[in-house]
């Protein structure tokens, strides 16, 4: 019984220590789960693929560095495949990423080396690794039933402006 | 048929596709919302909402609308960390941020009981739609730029999907941040969202649009919502889901 009462507290210590120890990051691995290796391993850099599309292409940034915050890229279509991010210095320990690109977007993050003291990391994240991507905004022209936008401040602003477009459709 | 009335202080735009289409449908929904604003309204001396403000109505007498409505939005801000929250600094409650997007839900369902498969509700940008177009297609909709209102910055295809847009139109936003009262919404000027209704989107533009620049990394993590936010000098951050919502 004792062993028992034990075996719980030695427990529930580990899982409070991992709760405490855990500063947020998105993406780790779990203990017992192989994480599947990039077809390209190396501890050199390699560098995301260029946006390889029609549209304004710039370099994408390297593999993101332990934060919580997702890193805006450009939009554009990725190669399938899978890209090696840098080993970068997360303080504690070095971290390295490798994007799996599937279906011309990033489906997964495996995480190939995480700093060794945060073995209790708890759980990968499953699904895609949420992106944030941005643009400059531009006039398009097509043709719209309706149109979402901030209501103004102004019920009678609104009212007056709102049907005088609404009147504008055909 | 296509009609555009002001009710809640607001254009609403009913687009109606099926052939069974009548106006005593469109009248009936335009009546309903009616009897929202009666309730609701706090420019209305006599709605209940005004009742309430000014203390003259015991919980216990709340109509069920309004019980749903007040615990709509308690849910919301515990959800979003408090930046939803319909009682102002003052103490009053100011429910119009959930009445608009839950009369149109509300609306939506009417007109699906009335046998309407196909149907644009608009209500001042917060827009529900369901099945295609009066040409068969599926519903376009824009995103309207901040900056100039007769442009669009965006063409989207919600598919069925709940779209609502929060924002600063105009400086002095009537949205704040209730963590911060006196701080002025000014990074973010415009925030859409894609939801699973009119009602969800609504709610949730309001709270991304509340939390400032995080607003748009919250809808990201957030399961069922997408997002379009614009800031002050024009650039857009989407969520990466948001994308199959473009056309």
């Amino acid at each position: 019984m004792n062993k028992l009462i034990l075996a719980v507290v030695v427990l529930l210590g580990s899982v409070g220590y991992a709760f405490a120890s855990r500063s947020g990051t998105t993406a780790t691995v779990p203990q017992d789960t192989p994480v599947a290796m990039a077809t390209q391993t190396s501890s050199v850099a390699t560098p995301l693929p260029t946006v390889a599309s029609a549209q304004t292409a710039t370099a994408v940034p390297a593999a993101p560095q332990t934060s919580s915050s997702p890193t805006p890229v450009s939009t554009g279509q990725y190669k399938d495949g899978t890209y090696t991010g840098s080993v970068a210095d997360a303080y504690y320990g070095n971290i390295q990423v490798a994007a799996v690109i599937s279906g011309g977007k990033l489906a997964k993050v495996n995480v190939l080396q995480s700093p060794s003291d945060r073995q209790q990391s708890v759980q990968i994240n499953q699904r895609a690794l949420p992106v944030l991507i941005s643009e400059a905004i531009a006039a398009q022209s097509a043709h719209v039933s309706g149109v979402s936008g901030a209501s103004d401040t102004s019920p009678a602003f609104n009212e007056s402006l709102g049907v005088a477009l609404a009147s504008a459709h055909a | 048929m296509r009609e555009t009335r002001t009710s809640m202080g607001m254009p609403i735009t009913i687009e109606l596709v099926d052939s069974h289409a009548d106006q005593a449908t469109i009248d009936a929904v335009f009546d309903y919302l009616s009897e929202v604003d009666l309730r609701f309204s706090t420019y209305k001396e006599e709605s209940e909402i005004s009742g309430i403000n000014r203390g003259e109505v015991t919980e216990d007498a709340y109509s069920t609308e309004m019980k749903e409505v007040f615990a709509l939005a308690e849910a919301v801000r515990a959800d979003t960390g408090g930046y939803f929250d319909i009682r102002r600094p003052d103490g009053a409650i100011d429910p119009s941020g959930v009445v608009k997007g839950w009369a149109l839900k509300r609306a939506a369902s009417l007109l699906v009981e009335r046998g309407h498969t196909n149907f644009m509700l608009d209500g001042a940008g917060d827009i529900a739609t369901k099945g295609k177009n009066g040409d068969g297609e599926e519903w376009v909709l824009g995103i309207r730029n901040p900056f100039a209102h007769e442009e669009i910055v965006k063409v989207v295809q919600p598919h069925g999907k709940g779209i609502a847009t929060s924002g600063s139109a105009v400086r002095g936003a009537h949205i704040y941040d209730p963590h911060l009262p006196e701080r002025l919404l000014e990074e973010v000027v415009s925030v859409t969202v894609v939801a699973e209704d009119v009602l969800v989107a609504d709610l949730y533009a309001t709270a991304a649009f509340a939390m400032g620049r995080a607003g748009i990394d919250f809808l990201n993590e957030y399961p069922g919502l997408e997002g379009y936010a614009i800031d002050k000098d024009g650039i857009a951050v989407m969520t990466s889901g948001f994308l199959e919502y473009i056309v």
